[in-house]
């Protein structure tokens, strides 16, 4: 390196303050002008009025159609929810009907017209197992719609006015986000009311008390990041009142985060309701739900895993299709992949 | 000596492609220049120009889906095109050496300042048993006082130009022969950016480093290198000696480039108004803290001879009548903000001191400052998005920091902001059409069919084609979503916009095109506007007065001529002084 210092010592000059001038070198420079025809000029700043209009969810859309993940775990959430609402499209036997199930078909394994074997109460597992989708999808879309209003409106009012709305509500949260979901949801399942009133509703309801602050910090972030942004203060500014701003601006702005963890929780919210059903505290033994399925199956494990296994493999799919959708999303929402 | 000195760096015919999900992107092509040993040569070019990513390349650090696809690299003899990442490492730090552009994210938070030097001394092999004396040293080459304890901080304890110092000194820490510099300043003040460049020259003199400066800012590149080599679309359109291609620029993008530098402007864009309002104004303009009467067009005191000299006998002005008459006076405003300090005590922070101007109808008055001058606070007030602690603010004769309800939301659509950050101003979730209707929508105003033809008019209005209308902000480069922004703050017909740093962060060709949009607007519609910069060059070409602003205090206020020609304060001159390429003789 020393060799490097020798040479331009005696411009030294040329770098105090006083020479800004403009540095002229020892080299000789060569003045090369590029022809014009190799970069035309274009117009300053014009618009590129060939491309497609594109908004930010038909961008997302034409990102999402192209991942695997998605399509896969869209395909999947489609079949299921169709399971769900016409059950009677996949099997001929509706074991609803107490007539359906015979106990001397008791542990019988797979035979012509029942494939999947029968539970100890002699009832079709495979049909158990279908009709059992409404219940448990019904849980996971009703608790995530229910935690997307409470937590998304608790998230956004404390994030949007901060101060001490925020100090209270995000209190709040924090007190509801450190109560184990499975051990609050005991406690209440076992008062009087919710108790007697067993019940899809009631289920929704104890796992929305206790899922909610999950959303509402994620929304309270998002809110926070985008309620300071230009163009609310822009719309501020035109005369649109605060509260406006947050329902028109600020929320639609704070979605995509909100999906993604939604769609998440949905999944976990099905599993919560099993956990709950398992432990005989979720739904009533006469709604199907694999949740139940599972628990009724625990005591036969050893003779006759299917029963065990059919319901599990159900749940497991479902739930692992809306976390794999929910990670799709993730990467076709997020902001810093977006062009600028 | 001379011409037979081998260059140190030499870049030929090179190609850079990226790959991208709509197919390869050829970023750079048939891009060549030449470095000598100890030679300052700057590469200027707008955002996109290929500028960085050419730099990049000569150091090996292009983004993983981008690689060179033709030409060569040779530093120092040796070809680096493909050379291998063993041999890249070893070059980089020692023989070629780096300052990022962004100096508050290039410091990695969570380490002290001295760690962070001695990590790279370290790397290329040069941290010995004396390290710690080796790091204050470098620190205190790079201009930073009392180096061996800022070494112990950690980065947020640093304003924004010492931690360009600490990266400088990084760059320079293992004495590297190359520096590669790419916009080492330009998120800083210009004061600032004047000092840390000064020292930097000298630095890289003294040690005969050759410097690559990437820039957008042609006087500042003209100032400090000898060779200017200019980009446009990845190409290199002409190279030469600095000085030569400043005064006699052959391509027509380089023509271009010289015509709109702002900081070789010399002059207000030229505008047929109301120089009778600017005369009157300057007269009330002289002292700031106590404004004169207004005094009526005509009766123009001799003594504002500078702004006299303009007027125009038949200047017309939309709304000509009330020419000269102040549409918006800031009578001792201040604005303290608390604090938080330790348990529950708060300490208070004077943003905005006793600060009053006024602006007649129909002119600009700017106001200057470096960041932290409390001008932003200022507009913030006068747009009545923050209460002041005391003063007033008069708009059109009424005080508008009382105001609620009703008169407030008519205030709404006589002022008018438009802000900085072109990615932050508009709503991504909104198309354009949504964009320009909202103000329409909010205040009732026509029924859709009549907003669809305003908002036409609009777009016209701000030369961007009507089928823009269905596009979203995402789509549009930063002067597109000004203009847009622009369009949005005119639907309502306002009396004052308040341009918050409105052209700072736009590419110099497609600022001047905005501040030519904004000149010919005020000139059409008779518009008042309010300009926070911290641009001085900005300045001379679009406002009328000049409030200069300096920690929460006005230092000094007049007519843009004068404080250009006769700066009285110190810190205006400094700040006239740092101008890039200001004392070039072209």
């Amino acid at each position: 390196m020393s060799e490097n210092l020798t040479p331009e010592k005696d411009l030294a000059a040329a770098g105090t303050p006083a020479a800004r001038q403009g540095k002229t070198s020892r080299h000789h420079i060569e003045h090369f002008v590029a022809p014009l025809e190799e970069t035309p000029l274009a117009a300053i700043d014009n618009v590129d009025e060939t491309a497609a209009p594109l908004s930010l969810w038909a961008d997302a859309w034409r990102n999402l159609r192209r991942q695997p993940l998605f399509i896969i775990s869209a395909l999947l959430i489609l079949a299921v929810l169709i399971v769900a609402i016409f059950p009677q499209w996949f099997t001929n036997i509706d074991p609803r009907i107490q007539s359906t199930c015979n106990l001397a078909d008791s542990g019988e394994p797979a035979r012509a017209g029942h494939s999947l074997g029968f539970t100890l109460q002699g009832c079709d597992v495979y049909a158990r197992m279908i009709y059992g989708t409404r219940a448990s999808l019904m849980v996971g879309v009703f608790t995530t719609l229910g935690v997307l209003i409470l937590g998304g409106a608790m998230g956004a009012l404390a994030g949007y006015y901060g101060g001490w709305m925020d100090a209270i509500l995000a209190r709040l949260g924090d007190i509801f986000f450190a109560l184990p979901l499975i051990l609050g949801a005991i406690v209440i399942m076992q008062l009087p009311a919710f108790r007697d009133n067993r019940s899809v509703w009631v289920v929704v309801a104890t796992l929305v008390i206790f899922g909610w602050p999950q959303i509402a910090r994620i929304t309270r972030g998002a809110v926070i990041e985008n309620r300071n942004s230009d163009y609310v203060t822009a719309s501020k500014a035109l005369g649109l009142s605060p509260f406006r701003a947050l329902i028109k601006h600020v929320l639609p702005n704070s979605l995509a985060p909100i999906i993604v963890v939604a769609s998440i929780s949905l999944g976990t919210f099905i599993v919560a309701e099993a956990t709950l059903s398992f432990l005989g505290i979720g739904l009533p033994q006469s709604i199907m739900s694999w949740g139940n399925d599972i628990a009724n199956a625990q005591s036969q494990v050893r003779n006759n895993p299917g029963v065990l296994l059919w319901p599990a493999l159900a749940l497991s799919i479902t739930v692992l299709s809306f976390i794999m959708l929910g990670d799709a999303l993730r990467d076709a929402l997020d902001p810093k992949a977006r062009k600028r | 000596m001379g011409s037979d000195v081998q260059p140190l760096l030499e870049i030929r015919d090179l190609a850079i492609t990226f790959q991208t999900a709509n197919g390869p992107v050829e970023a750079v092509r048939n891009a060549h220049l030449t470095v000598m040993p100890g030679e300052t040569v700057a590469i200027v070019g707008e955002s996109g120009s290929g500028k960085s990513t050419t730099a990049l390349a000569a150091i090996g650090l292009l983004p993983s889906n981008g690689g060179v696809s033709g030409g060569q690299i040779i530093f120092d003899g040796e070809d680096i095109t493909n050379a291998s990442e063993k041999r890249i490492v070893e070059l980089r730090g020692n023989s070629i050496g780096m300052v990022p552009q962004d100096p508050m994210s290039n410091l990695n938070p969570v380490w002290k300042i001295g760690f962070q030097v001695k990590e790279t001394l370290k790397a290329n092999g040069l941290a010995g048993a004396n390290s710690k004396e080796r790091v204050a040293e470098v620190l205190t080459e790079a201009g930073l006082p009392d180096a061996a304890t800022r070494a112990k901080q950690y980065p947020h304890e640093f304003s924004g130009g010492m931690r360009q110092r600490a990266l400088i000194a990084i760059g320079l820490a293992c004495r590297p022969r190359l520096l590669i510099a790419d916009e080492p300043t330009s998120a800083l003040d210009v004061t600032v950016q004047r000092q840390i460049l000064d020292h930097l020259d000298s630095m890289t003199t003294e040690l005969g480093t050759a410097v690559l400066l990437i820039t957008h800012d042609l006087g500042l590149a003209a100032e400090r290198a000898e060779k200017l080599v200019v980009m446009y679309k990845g190409q290199v359109v002409e190279s030469g000696p600095a000085l030569e291609i400043l005064r006699n620029p052959q391509h027509p993008y380089t023509q271009r480039l010289v015509n709109s530098a702002p900081s070789l402007a010399s002059r207000r864009l030229q505008s047929q108004k109301a120089k009778d309002a600017l005369a009157a104004a300057a007269a009330e303009l002289g002292s700031p803290v106590e404004p004169a009467p207004v005094v009526e067009a005509g009766h123009t005191p001799s003594t504002v001879h500078a702004a006299a000299k303009h007027a125009e006998p038949q200047a017309s002005l939309a709304k000509g009548a009330q020419a000269g008459e102040t549409i918006l006076e800031i009578k001792n405003l201040t604005k303290v903000f608390k604090l938080r300090g330790a348990l529950g005590k708060s300490t208070d922070f004077k943003a905005v001191d006793d600060v009053s101007f006024s602006v007649p109808r129909g002119t600009t008055m700017a106001i200057v400052g470096e960041s932290g001058s409390g001008k932003s606070t200022v507009a913030q007030m006068a747009l009545s998005l923050l209460a002041p602690t005391e003063g007033s603010i008069k708009f059109d004769g009424t005080d508008v920091t009382t105001l609620k309800g009703k008169p407030l939301f008519d205030f709404r659509r006589r002022v008018q902001p438009i802000f900085q950050d072109p990615y932050g101003s508009l709503d991504p979730m909104f198309n354009i059409y949504r964009t320009i209707e909202e103000p329409l929508k909010i205040h009732k105003i026509g029924d859709t069919k009549s907003r669809e033809k305003k908002v036409r008019e609009l777009l016209d209005q701000v030369s961007m084609p009507a089928s823009t209308m269905h596009r979203y902000p995402n789509e549009l480069s930063g002067g597109q979503r000004q203009r847009i922004a622009i369009a949005r703050a005119l639907a309502l017909n306002p009396d004052v916009i308040i341009c918050d740093e409105a052209v700072s962060a736009l590419d110099v060709l497609v600022q001047a095109q905005v501040l030519n949009l904004l000149n010919q607007l005020q000139e059409d519609l008779g518009l008042t506007y309010l300009f926070i910069t911290h641009d001085l060059a900005v300045v001379r070409q679009i406002a009328d007065h000049v409030t200069v602003m300096q920690k929460g205090r006005v230092v000094e206020a007049a007519s843009t001529d004068e404080v250009f020609s006769n700066p009285k304060q110190v810190y205006t001159q400094d700040l006239l002084n740092a101008i890039p390429g200001a004392t070039l003789l072209v």
